[in-house]
């Protein structure tokens, strides 16, 4: 079981996940969509630019929930998560530049905390991931609206780069997405640390009798998704130049990024998938929004099909494999 | 055959009381919070105030009896409150305050329950797909359903009997007073609940599917009903919750928000162990029950209403973390 998921970056053929061709079968019926019945052209250098634009934030945060589901676990804490990052950090920034490093210090420990609690929780109180991270989003919830009602302070011109700068044609969130994507890739496919994360999260008995100290690669797990909620939240403020604690909530970043990962490809009992499934589930997602903005189909309409959809592109492939599922 | 069969049946009390005392600390907890909330306001426990805290109780209640078909089969159902949102937005559309309608609307409600719980056992058992996903996009698309259907505002209203279930009263009941519907409406649900999941075999063949579906079915069992019968008890209580919910606190676009984790968490503090396998009827009813009475006491202790929230997950996390701490003290390696 595992022993595929090792064997797979090294393999022969290279063989395209079926979630990417979902991906492609999206992109072509929806271009066909829009060009018959739509307004504006689809493939519009602005329409793509969207939808980049629109995965970031969720395409962040769903990187790090990747971590947190390949070892078997969840992570339900990243929305209050992000808000309380966006928070802090608009506020301690209060738009002076000079306080940048002393606000990222503060949110990525945070960050690690949070992360580092929930981590030993799952594995040391042996609390379900479910019920651990839903406290900790409550518990960071309840904090966040006590100290917080509305938005708060806001961040430097000098950091809203994150959000609206450019490096030649390409936009610096859609490079750090990237880059991000990269180094999550590089670490679950090439490192020691991603090997033990996929043999914790196919048999965590057998990982933990082969020597793999488990429970401290599904804490480092939860310290990684903690972290990019962390860096969601700091491109959000960036982006909405100042942080209010309803941002992740009103996002839905913890559902939202569960089934980017889950229709991505990688399996929810963990073990299998990757990242580069939940770029394509993310882009699935974009893409709709797109479509269904270019069709004119009310929000409403979008938020029965999206259900639906998640339902159908999880069955798609679900029906493939013989797994008993709860 | 019947003899053997006889011979090693307890009475249904029995068991429950047997199921009560292996699970007992949620019954602690829960006395506990009692008697500090009556140490706060002495009248808490005066009948009318406390069938009014059952009453409002009820439920979280019967969506966490719901919630613990699933749960112990091994799965989750996220749609609860959505499902509770539907029922109460779709009641005041359907009926618009005509109370000849209240009927047929309920029986509608029904219905689409039926389908929903029906829909999600389906998918999850025969498609594959994780009830968490499922269950998942379930909740998006009822409140989309809910949004498109009323156009973003709730419309009409509750006729006056289609309420009563919520909340009219029985007044000049001996000893207790007034007497909420709704409290004997969650007795014999509560009764009909136990029965169900204590003594047929639709609530054992639900434990034996929770902890190990390939045991079970190659021991004959029907697997799939078994989990499609768990999902639409859950959709059917749900919309029972709803119907009371909408009696009560009226018509909102929120009235369901959370509740599906509030019945999980309390079905949780009732000792089940989520994955399945494991759980006690009474002691999930007693974990919705603790629930409320944590709200009413911090309510009493005057905290600041965010931080209620607060406590609310530390408490959650610490009670779910004891009982991890016992099961795992007994001999269940996987905790809760």
């Amino acid at each position: 079981m595992s022993t595929r998921a090792l064997d797979a970056p090294r393999g022969r053929r290279l063989r395209i996940p079926i979630i990417w061709w979902l991906f492609i079968a999206t992109f072509l019926i929806g271009w066909l969509l829009v060009s018959q019945f739509g307004r504006g052209d689809f493939i519009a250098a602005s329409n793509i630019n969207n939808i980049v634009e629109r995965s970031t934030a969720l395409g962040i945060v769903a990187v790090g929930q990747t971590f947190a589901i390949l070892v078997g676990s969840l992570d339900l804490s990243v929305a209050y998560l992000i808000s309380v990052t966006a928070v802090m950090a608009s506020y301690i920034m209060q738009g002076d530049p000079n306080r940048v490093p002393l606000a990222l210090l503060v949110v990525f420990a945070i960050g690690g905390l949070v992360g580092l609690t929930n981590g030993l929780l799952v594995t040391k109180a042996r609390i379900n991931p479910l019920i651990a991270t839903l406290g900790m989003g409550l518990i960071l919830r309840g904090l966040l609206n006590a100290s917080f009602q509305n938005f708060a302070g806001s961040v430097p011109a000098s950091f809203q780069y994150l959000a609206y700068g450019g490096i030649g044609p390409f936009p610096v969130p859609m490079l750090v997405f990237a880059v991000l994507v990269a180094i999550a890739a590089f670490t679950l496919k090439g490192t020691r640390f991603g090997a033990h994360i996929y043999a914790v999260g196919g048999d965590r008995a057998t990982a933990r009798l082969s020597g793999i100290r488990a429970d401290r690669i599904v804490i480092g797990a939860h310290v990684v998704t903690s972290m990019c909620a962390v860096l969601t939240g700091l491109y959000l403020a960036s982006r909405l130049r100042s942080g209010a604690p309803w941002i992740g909530p009103d996002g839905v970043y913890d559902l939202e990024s569960i089934a980017a990962v889950v229709v991505g490809g990688t399996v929810l009992a963990g073990g299998r998938g990757g990242v580069l499934g939940t770029v394509a589930g993310v882009l699935i997602f974009a893409t709709l929004d797109v479509i269904f903005n270019q069709l004119g189909i009310s929000s409403y309409t979008k938020q029965v099909l999206r259900g639906l959809i998640i339902i159908g592109a999880v069955a798609v492939y679900a029906y493939r494999s013989r797994e008993v599922v709860g | 055959m019947s003899d053997a069969t006889t011979v090693t049946r307890t009475p249904a009390w029995k068991l429950a009381l047997l199921g009560v005392g292996k699970v007992a600390p949620v019954f602690f907890v829960l006395l506990v919070l009692i008697v500090w909330i009556t140490i706060l306001n002495p009248r808490f426990i005066e009948p009318t105030f406390f069938l009014n805290f059952l009453r409002r109780s009820a439920p979280l209640m019967i969506l966490a009896a719901g919630q613990l078909f699933v749960v112990v089969t091994g799965g989750f159902d996220l749609s609860q409150g959505s499902l509770v949102t539907l029922t109460v937005l779709a009641g005041a559309l359907l009926a618009f305050a005509d109370p000849t309608n209240t009927w047929w609307v309920i029986l509608f409600l029904y219905g689409m329950g039926l389908s929903v719980g029906v829909f999600n056992g389906s998918v999850t058992t025969f498609l594959r797909v994780p009830s968490f996903i499922t269950t998942l996009g379930m909740l998006l698309t009822l409140k989309g359903i809910g949004l498109l259907w009323t156009g973003g505002a709730p419309r009409g209203a509750l006729p006056e009997n289609f309420r009563a279930f919520g909340r009219a009263t029985i007044d000049g009941v001996p000893l207790l007073g007034r007497l909420p519907w709704a409290v004997i409406i969650l007795v014999v649900l509560s009764t009909l609940f136990i029965y169900l999941f204590h003594r047929t075999v639709l609530g054992k063949h639900a434990l034996a599917v929770g902890d190990n579906q390939r045991a079970a079915a190659l021991a004959g069992i029907n697997v799939h009903l078994v989990r499609i019968s768990a999902f639409t008890i859950s959709s059917l209580s749900a919309v029972t919750a709803g119907i009371m919910l909408g009696g009560f606190s009226g018509v909102s676009m929120n009235v369901g928000d959370g509740l599906e984790l509030e019945a999980i968490s309390a079905v949780v503090l009732g000792g089940a162990a989520l994955l399945g396998g494991r759980g006690n009827m009474p002691a999930a009813l007693a974990g919705a029950l603790t629930l409320q009475a944590l709200f009413t006491l911090l309510n009493f202790l005057g905290l600041p209403s965010p931080l209620r929230v607060t406590v609310q997950g530390a408490i959650i996390i610490g009670a779910v973390g004891f009982a991890a701490w016992r099961a795992v003290r007994a001999g269940h390696e996987r905790g809760a």
